[in-house]
């Protein structure tokens, strides 16, 4: 991994590297009436960690000029497999947490095991380890390709990924010990959000010098997206985490919001998290892995330009559909009403796009399931754009709101679309990037496409029907004119479908560790061929040899 | 136009920058900045009360605990909501919720006027082991929360935190929050003894945070302030910051039902 690295390069690590461990020291000296104390400790273990990895390959040759003519893959690679160890710890958790809603005396008595504590990390542990960590990797791939040109740099590549995964662990271990700003999806406290501060400028200034070195003249709209999924996720993050911490030598803070500014500009960030973390991104990947799987080029230029501009422009409209009949001005909702439905179009424009693409390579979606899981990407992408919308509209959120519609909603993007998406694209890079032909073995995505669709269709049913008895229940009226069931009564009610849920996040979940086992066991035969024979032949050719990248590019309109 | 446009700014990846932040910067800014600067937006409500720093660090226990991923604390403009769980929220009634709780999900009732509709006791076993109260519950048990301790002597620094973000703590309150959260959670007869000694100034406290400051041994065991304490002082304070909602909704009840109204939520059309 680290063969390509020059001396100055490891010089630079190095140099990093100590001020890191001298933060987390700092951090666990100065704060040690406090748990994030422990937090500077974990600081300075990654460091140290780090650096032996470093130190052992220190006597590795000065890589040759000639890498400057190919791709640089190895962060790629190395962010595949933490996006997939992420996504099976967090799903495991998920999981774990969903039977603790049936069986609440499962949990021990433990204040970092109860149910409060281990959601962060279920959400987090998805969204941004899992999530996360596939958007840094697959965009370092897309980049490089739709541009012809190596990424700028060998060290902030790097130091994007590892430092992502620091703030992810800081996040994780955090919620477990209870140091959390109770936002949702914006959990970690002041010191984590300023390191991911830093993280994110250099992924941005990376992904803008790449640009630059581009010899293509025209911008693949993979890379627009994944552009749009970096700024503004940037502008998210900074403003909704302004907060004023009670001491440096402590996690706690509060929020610079409170109330109904502080709701509207939670809910603000909270949508765009799913509009620019988990859309935008994930429409950068359906971009290039989808035309280049199904050999066929995207089916309209003038959609991706439509849906693309729509979806920066209208999203950021939508978050007050969160606080419907809630103390937020009427107005704002009805803004966040309007703009919602307005949304489908270009959210329809894209899922449209996509399964438009695959005309002419049908077939081919019958027979490789890698294929067809970004296929079910993109109906999925199509289905819970539609719901969210339908959802957004005033009458219906009424019914909707608070109960378990809203999960299984967000989990039919989350397992449906997003999931799909990352393990569609990760079938196709894993043998790219190892220089296999294929996986390891194509009966297990198999198994895993029908494990994981299964899944989907358990855990979504279940809770469509959850959500919609518990809304039902909560306003019924007797003829009295009193309300029939009290709270425990809808609540009982559930216990069923909770327990349905458990069983389809399972069968999500062994999916998930069936794709794991087969990714590693690609790799390890991968790294068997190597020694033996000559590489397998790879469809992704180095840039020295200029050679045109089979992905539809943008042609004039 | 917008593709020749497109065509042209595709091709500079400043020029997309600088389109992706104006596009996206439109809508979060037509929304949020007024909310600042439109005076109706908040209710006004004089008789608006701050957290006591008990409360304050109960507040940051349910916090911890993830008890917002369960629980809202926004009553809606529907009937059935008010029906169900009192007067709608206002505003005003999260104005010093840094940040807000209004949550998403309710697995478990909302508890934005829980404040005084079960006792201590009730709170405190229940807290310990839900099915002991509520045989059906799913609650998960807390059971630490009466074994950990409070911790009290950073919380004139919280009251810090929270005056430079807005919320108007006096010098006094800031001064005496150790004191003023030891003497919350002391039995009142105790209480006052402790205040000639200056350790527990319960007097204080209630002249400080209003007469309607509840000063009980929340947990049970006047020896020791817990975190038990702190969560359930603060369960009994939400919604009794302020009698807005109760005075504005009653002077509106002459026009037949103003949650009805903005609810939109026929009884009728409902019962199937």
């Amino acid at each position: 991994m680290l063969a390509q690295l020059t001396a100055s390069d490891r010089r630079l690590a190095r140099l990093v590297l100590y001020i890191v461990a001298a933060a987390g020291l700092l951090i666990a000296v100065i704060a040690r009436n406090d748990p994030m104390s422990v937090h500077g400790m974990i600081i300075a273990l990654f460091a140290v960690v780090l650096f032996m990895i470093l130190y052992s390959a220190r006597h590795a040759p000065e890589p040759g000029a000639d890498r400057l003519g190919e791709y640089y893959d190895d962060p790629s690679k190395v962010g595949i497999v933490l996006s997939l160890i992420w996504g099976v710890i967090g799903m495991a958790v998920g999981d774990w947490i969903a039977w603790l809603m049936a069986f609440p005396e499962l949990s021990p008595d433990a204040a970092w095991a109860s149910f409060g504590r281990l959601r962060p990390v279920h959400t987090s542990g998805v969204i941004f380890g899992f999530g996360g960590n596939a958007l840094i990797a697959t965009s370092f791939h897309v980049v490089q390709r739709s541009c012809r040109a190596r990424l700028a740099g060998q060290f902030s590549p790097w130091f994007v990924l590892l430092g992502y995964n620091l703030f992810c662990v800081l996040a994780a271990s955090g919620y477990i010990m209870g140091i959390t700003q109770s936002k949702e999806y914006a959990e970690p406290e002041w010191y984590a959000d300023i390191w991911l501060v830093v993280v994110w400028v250099t992924y941005l200034v990376l992904y803008l010098r790449t640009l630059a070195r581009r010899q293509e003249p025209h911008i693949y709209v993979a890379n627009w997206y994944f552009l749009a999924f970096i700024l503004v996720v940037a502008v998210l993050h900074i403003v909704n985490n302004l907060a004023m911490p009670v001491t440096l030598a402590g996690a706690k803070s509060y929020s610079a919001f409170s109330g109904v500014q502080d709701a509207m500009t939670q809910w603000w960030y909270g949508h765009n998290a799913v509009a620019f973390f988990l859309t935008a991104g994930f429409l950068g990947m359906l971009y290039y892995y989808l035309p280049k799987r199904a050999g066929r080029p995207i089916y309209s230029y003038r959609m991706s330009i439509i849906s693309f501009w729509g979806i920066t422009f209208l999203y950021m409209w939508v978050g007050s559909h969160h606080l419907h009949y809630t103390a937020l001005p009427h107005w704002v909702q009805t803004l966040g009403m309007t703009f919602s439905i307005m949304l489908i179009v270009p959210s329809w424009g894209s899922a449209a796009n996509a399964l438009l693409t695959l005309n002419g390579a049908w077939h081919k979606v019958r027979t490789d399931a890698t294929l067809r899981f970004m296929m079910v990407a993109a109906v999925f992408y199509g289905l819970s754009t539609f719901e969210g919308s339908f959802m957004a509209i005033r009458p219906v959120n009424s019914l909707s709101h608070y109960t378990d519609w809203t999960i299984g909603h967000v989990h039919s993007g989350a397992l449906g679309w997003v999931a799909f998406i990352i393990f569609g694209s990760f079938y196709c890079l894993v043998p790219w990037l190892w220089k296999r032909e294929s996986m390891y073995s194509n009966k297990l995505v198999e198994v895993h496409f029908w494990l994981a669709l299964a899944g989907i269709v358990i855990y979504l049913i279940s809770l469509w029907n959850a959500g919609i008895t518990q809304g039902l229940m909560w306003r019924t009226y007797n003829e009295s004119g009193t309300l029939t069931y009290s709270f425990l009564d809808s609540m009982i009610a559930m216990i069923p479908y909770y327990v349905a849920r458990g069983i389809g996040g399972f069968l999500y979940f062994l999916g998930a560790c069936v794709a794991l086992y087969n990714v590693i066991m690609t790799i390890r035969t991968a790294a068997d061929n190597a020694t033996t024979a000559g590489v397998a032949a790879s469809p992704d050719l180095p840039v020295s040899r200029l050679e045109t990248v089979a992905v539809a590019r943008s042609t004039a309109p | 136009m917008i593709f020749n446009t497109h065509y042209k700014i595709e091709k500079r990846s400043l020029a997309l920058v600088l389109g992706i932040l104006v596009v996206s910067g439109i809508g979060g800014f037509v929304e949020i900045a007024p909310l600042f600067t439109i005076d109706d937006t908040v209710e006004e409500a004089p008789d608006m009360r701050v957290y006591t720093p008990l409360e304050l660090a109960g507040r940051h226990i349910y916090m911890r605990e993830g008890c917002y991923a369960c629980h809202s604390q926004m009553i809606r403009t529907l009937r059935d909501d008010v029906d169900r769980y009192g007067p709608y929220s206002l505003a005003v009634e999260s104005q010093y919720d840094h940040p807000m709780l209004w949550g998403s999900k309710r697995t478990g009732p909302d508890l934005a006027r829980v404040g005084g509709k079960y006792s201590d006791v009730w709170h405190t076993r229940h807290l310990n082991d839900p099915r002991s109260v509520v045989p059906q519950s799913i609650m998960p048990a807390y059971r630490w929360l009466s074994r950990n301790t409070l911790r009290v002597d950073d919380l004139g620094g919280h009251l810090v935190a929270m005056r430079r973000v807005g919320v108007p703590y006096s010098d006094a309150m800031i001064e005496h929050a150790t004191a003023d959260a030891i003497a919350q959670a002391s039995p009142p007869a105790l209480a006052a003894e402790a205040a000639a000694t200056d350790v527990a100034d319960a007097g204080g406290l209630v002249e400080r945070y209003g007469e309607a400051t509840t000063v009980s041994v929340f947990d049970g065991n006047p020896g020791v302030v817990t975190e038990m304490d702190a969560l359930v002082a603060y369960l009994q304070i939400l919604g009794r910051l302020t009698d807005a909602a109760t005075r504005l909704q009653d002077a509106a009840e002459p026009t037949a039902g103003l949650a009805l109204e903005l609810g939109g939520n026929e009884p009728g059309g409902s019962e199937q």
